[in-house]
């Protein structure tokens, strides 16, 4: 199945992109997505401990389910104010 | 106007607070806070800042804020600007306006308002200074995190 992933600030700039469509196994979680995102481009990782992870624009969790056509996103340490 | 907001626009204190207030017949207090993009930040020149949000979810912790004000000060209304985009030095980043029937209620929850804003709201700075360019980073948004929310009540009602 296909989700669309979403990187804010740095994660963004490290990527080079803001928004991807990635192909995931169904059962994928958001685990899933963030690994297969860190083995394609190894020097997100270091914000896997800090990072915040959204579903659809609600705050989730690295082991929620995802399914097809998911928006998933990965939000470093925030800074607004 | 919506009481929250995340915005390219300036941000307009006068016309929120006129928002908030209106027909505030038994209210007797209403505090503000305004965030100004400063021209200096840990030792760099500032030039300025850029603000960048993942906006359905920034308007949903907004709300979320609001909600929990609610919930600790219900006589409180509350209004919540942010802006995002290129901000020069001087310019609000943020306004916040709480009106209450008393003072102490107020001032408590614009202040709790603005330490749950930085604690959980996804917006970022980009800081443009003398030398470079650089992200900023804070707090790792969780909502549910009531550590994080019990700090800033305490600071709210220091």
């Amino acid at each position: 199945m296909r989700v669309t992933v979403r990187l804010f600030a740095r994660l963004r700039d490290l990527a080079g992109a803001g928004e991807l469509v990635r192909e995931v196994p169904d059962q994928a979680t958001v685990q899933t997505v963030w690994n297969a995102l860190t083995r394609e481009m190894p020097s997100l990782v270091e914000y896997e401990r800090t990072m915040s992870v959204a579903v659809n624009a609600e705050y989730s969790r690295m082991a929620a389910t995802v399914h097809e056509g998911d928006e998933v996103a990965f939000l470093p340490p925030v800074s607004g104010g | 106007m919506a009481l929250v907001a995340v915005t390219a626009e300036p941000l307009d204190l006068r016309a929120l607070t006129s928002e908030v207030a209106a027909g505030a017949i038994g209210d007797g207090a209403v505090a503000t806070f305004t965030g100004l993009v400063r021209d200096h930040n840990q030792g760099r020149k500032v030039r300025f800042l850029e603000y960048e949000a993942y906006e359905p979810l920034a308007l949903r912790a907004l709300r979320r804020i609001v909600d929990e004000t609610k919930g600790t000060w219900p006589e409180v209304r509350l209004g919540l600007h942010h802006r995002i985009g290129h901000l020069e030095i001087g310019e609000a980043s943020v306004v916040i306006v709480a009106v209450s029937p008393h003072r102490a209620d107020a001032f408590a929850a614009c202040r709790y308002a603005i330490e749950r804003v930085k604690q959980i709201v996804p917006i970022w700075k980009r800081e443009h200074f003398e030398g470079g360019e650089v992200w900023l980073e804070g707090a790792t948004a969780d909502p549910d995190d009531e550590d994080a929310r019990q700090a800033a009540q305490r600071t709210a009602c220091a």
